[in-house]
């Protein structure tokens, strides 16, 4: 057994024990974490460590005598990305086992110089691996979080609403992939089958880039929606995109376009047999009645 | 033809692809492009970077400014090291897929752009470079 694995079994408790002193208000965070927490982590880890320099190798931690230090410092990673703490924070922790651990080291051996800085190298180099594997630990579960997100803002950002009786409309915003055109198709089938819909507008004023993977996806949904027996309208195309489009070489003709939502809403009510009618007007033969009256 | 300014970015996933459309719309806006140019750029970079991951396996974009002349023109190279392309003629066609698309990314692209040109070998990868001229 090395000298420095010998001074880990140790002076396990006392290192311990001057860690949690030490631990700088630069990674203390009161607000996020408890003392008796932060105890108990800095316990099970440098057990868990002490445990591991016994038999496995001090220059790096990839081995299996290092599974279980590996765990607990992703899992700790994984708990403080979740509450809140940044990765710098993360890292400190581990790297404030530096200082202890070297003073110890220094007061052990201080009759052999020599030795003291090969173990303090040793020492260091060890600490940085573990610091650099809560950092890796901590993004991985950060793209966890952001894809996790990610998929919540798939379903929320694909409403569909009654515009009126037999009318539907779906206002796409962002990019149309295949993930969310799926998200999108579902709900609007669903849709016209509750309400018993005879026509679906979708808008896509809030999507950026109409190419041929979104013409596909939009196609396939305007399908769909007439084996359910719904017409579909597509509105909120833009001038540059209608170009675009056309220049791509993407065959709408099979499609009832509007540019505008307001359009295609009132192409919609006139294809369900109703019409929108000013006040005034519809106000205005009534004048001409009472005046014929006079 | 020096470029000015040069870019290479990753193209590799779904949201590379994402991030490559807006790192071209940004460029093209500052150049000035009209809103329907920069439509038709990002909507061709979206084409092109779509078949490096869909097709190529992954890759990378280099997107430049380059000069000719009085003319200032927006360059854009994708590149990947996949299967290639058996027959490119075939590919160039419209309608023309192996992946049940609309397969009109490749002829698309080359009628959204002012020049367009298709490098690929079976086994070694394909490059595709394209540039819009103001
Ligand atoms: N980078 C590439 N590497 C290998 N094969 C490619 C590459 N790009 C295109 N191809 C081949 O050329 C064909 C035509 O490409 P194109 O982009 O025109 O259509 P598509 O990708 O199949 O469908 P979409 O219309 O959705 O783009 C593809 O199906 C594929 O076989
Ligand atoms: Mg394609």
């Amino acid at each position: 057994m090395s000298k420095l694995a010998e001074i880990f079994q140790k002076h396990q408790d006392d290192i311990v024990a001057d860690w949690s002193k030490g631990m700088s208000s630069a990674n203390r965070r009161k607000d996020l974490i408890s003392d008796a927490d932060l105890k108990a982590q800095s316990t099970e880890l440098f057990a868990a460590i002490a445990k591991a320099s016994k038999t496995g190798s001090l220059s790096d931690i990839e081995g299996s005598d290092w599974r279980e230090v590996r765990e607990i410092l992703s899992s700790i990673s994984a708990s403080r990305a979740k509450q809140g703490f940044t990765p710098t924070e993360t890292a400190s922790f581990v790297l404030s086992l530096k200082q202890p651990v070297n003073s110890r080291l220094r007061k052990e051996m201080a009759k052999d110089p020599e030795g003291l800085i090969d173990e303090t190298t040793t020492a260091n180099g060890l600490i940085d691996k573990m610091a650099l594997h809560t950092s890796e630990a901590f993004l991985t579960t950060r793209e966890q979080l952001i894809a996790r997100q990610q998929e919540d803002m798939l379903e929320l950002s694909t409403p569909v609403v009654k515009l009126w009786d037999g009318i539907l409309a779906l206002p796409v915003i962002g990019t149309l992939d295949s993930a969310r055109t799926q998200v999108v198709m579902e709900s609007l089938l669903k849709t016209i089958v509750e309400t018993n819909s005879k026509i679906a507008i979708i808008d896509i004023t809030g999507v950026p880039t109409v190419d041929t993977l979104v013409a596909q996806h939009l196609l396939k949904t305007i399908t769909a929606a007439r084996l359910m027996g719904a017409e579909c309208i597509i509105s909120g195309i833009r001038p540059q995109i209608a170009q675009t489009i056309v220049h791509l070489g993407i065959n709408l003709n099979d499609i009832i376009t509007k540019s505008k939502m307001a359009d295609a809403f009132a192409l919609a009510l006139q294809r369900t047999g109703k019409i929108v009618v000013s006040m005034n007007k519809a106000a205005a033969p009534k004048k001409t009645e009472h005046g014929k009256d006079n | 033809m020096a470029p000015q300014k040069t870019e290479t970015l990753p193209i590799k996933t779904a949201s590379d692809i994402v991030a490559a459309r807006q790192a071209v719309r940004l460029w093209a806006a500052e150049m000035k492009f009209s809103l329907v140019d920069q439509t038709k750029i990002v909507t061709a970079t979206s084409e092109l970077a779509r078949n490096t991951v869909q097709h190529g396996g992954g890759g990378h974009m280099v997107m430049s400014i380059v000069e000719s002349g009085i003319h200032q023109g927006l360059h854009l190279v994708f590149e990947d090291k996949g299967p290639g392309i058996a027959d490119v003629e075939a590919a160039m066609r419209d309608g023309f897929t192996t992946a049940g698309g609309m397969g009109l990314g490749l002829s698309g692209s080359k009628r959204l752009m002012s020049q367009f040109t298709i490098e690929t070998k079976v086994g070694e990868g394909t490059r595709v470079a394209v540039t819009r001229w103001k």
